[in-house]
């Protein structure tokens, strides 16, 4: 199908997007890549009356980095971090992510801001960002905040920013030389969302251990059992399994079946197998 | 309407378009480049693939106001590439189609994998193509025909 009518307005700046956005009455929309709104609109799932250009803001195209961290612009594509043309903090985990979401044509025009604002529950940027304990530096009509990559989604294509805010800029701790990560895809074909999706850090040097699991019927869920388990380097396969079942049972608001339970938990397995082997 | 100037293929257009347009419809139904395929409009079987700013890219999920200032290039424009010449003359040989609906965009798809060294082996081959639907080869002979390009192309050679 074709989107429906809309308007369409290309700012100049940030200042300009978050104005023409706070007027929009909640009927305005930003785009940046449209890999995934403009999918909605041509199924006429999404209708927004405005559509507001973010692409090529100058402000989301920053790239810097300091001794602790990088910090990648919003509109940094998703192509770019699978091609290393960013600096990579992750030691790879994202050029790994990046390769695994959708197509090529798909990834030179998506960005990881947008991802992570979309908050599509099977999407690799939010599970792999909060794995990495990121921060996203997001701009609205009330100034500058930042906000936590874990929680920052809320829910199904719910999070937690107010109506007028856009992402700007994503930062990333660098892990360190010793700290290894996991990274489990389960789709049944390549460049599918995922089914189940797992992300395991180990960075004993920074103190930070953390599994995380997408595609998890809401926002990326943190597995604290297992987490903890990898921070006490209590590796040995059983405690891992309890660990991870464990996690899965106490999130009961996910309304996990067994087919996906079992996903998860395969996906949590080979994603900690990975760290630990 | 909005008012746009971008180059397709090479020539320099200036337009005024309705937001809503689409570059695939844009390319198809105003500036009559029907090799530019449309297959289910959202993204998922990559028959409308162009390249934008020499990038492949999903024309049905790129609206053609947002294409202001860019480089287009359909399965129209590619009559000087040595490497399409390649690819067009491997399909030819492998059997590398039978109805053509996907030929454009897997030519194009094929035509980035050897650019960036992406086409050394059968297996990345088809992770690269994972993306361009076909429902009536199988695959097999698509494949073959972009190891065949590769190889005489020098895939390992990104650039």
């Amino acid at each position: 199908m074709k989107a429906p009518a809309f308007d369409y307005v290309r700012p100049r700046s940030l200042a300009e997007a978050v104005a023409l956005l706070g007027k929009g009455d909640g009927e305005a929309r930003v785009v940046a890549g449209g890999q995934s709104l403009l999918a909605l609109m041509n199924l006429r799932l999404s209708a927004p009356a405005l559509l507001i250009d973010i692409a090529r803001l100058p402000e989301l195209a920053v790239v810097s980095q300091d001794d602790d961290a990088v910090t990648l612009g919003a509109g940094v594509t998703h192509a770019m971090i699978e091609d290393a043309r960013v600096p990579d903090p992750s030691r790879g985990l994202m050029a790994r992510a990046a390769a695994s979401l959708g197509y090529r044509a798909i990834r030179n025009r998506g960005t990881i801001g947008g991802s992570l604002a979309l908050a599509d529950p099977a999407a690799e940027w939010p599970a792999v960002l909060a794995a990495l304990d990121a921060e996203a530096a997001v701009c609205g009509s009330s100034g500058r905040r930042r906000l936590g990559c874990v929680g920052f989604a809320t829910g199904i294509y719910e999070t937690r920013l107010a109506d007028d805010e856009i992402v700007e800029t994503v930062r990333l701790p660098k892990l360190s030389a010793a700290a290894r990560w996991g990274y489990v895809k389960l789709a049944r074909k390549s460049g599918e969302f995922a089914n189940a999706l797992a992300v395991a850090v180990v960075d004993q040097a920074r103190g930070h251990c953390r599994v995380v699991i997408g595609a998890a019927n809401g926002a990326p869920l943190v597995l604290a059992q297992a987490s903890r388990a990898l921070a006490d380097g209590k590796h040995a396969a059983e405690t891992m399994h309890a660990a991870i079942a464990a996690d899965l049972d106490r999130a009961a608001d996910r309304h996990f079946d067994d087919f996906q339970r079992n996903l998860h938990r395969v996906a949590a397995m080979r994603a900690v197998q990975q760290v630990t082997a | 309407m909005t008012a746009i100037g971008l180059q397709i293929n090479g020539a320099d257009i200036v337009d005024e378009l309705p937001p809503r347009l689409s570059l695939a419809d844009y390319l198809r139904e105003r500036r009559n480049l029907t090799g530019t395929h449309l297959g289910c409009e959202h993204g998922v079987c990559g028959a409308c693939t162009v390249l934008v700013d020499g990038e492949p890219a999903r024309a049905c999920l790129l609206l053609a106001v947002a294409c202001d200032g860019r480089r287009v290039q359909t399965i129209e424009g590619f009559a000087g590439d040595p490497v399409m010449a390649a690819l067009r003359d491997a399909f030819h040989r492998c059997h590398g189609l039978q109805c053509g609906f996907c030929t454009p965009a897997m030519l194009i798809t094929a035509c980035d994998l050897i650019r960036r060294g992406k086409a050394g082996s059968e297996a990345e081959i088809r992770q690269g193509l994972a993306g361009n639907l076909c429902r009536c080869t199988g695959y097999t002979n698509i494949v073959a025909a972009v190891l065949d390009a590769a190889a005489t192309q020098g895939a390992g050679d990104a650039g």
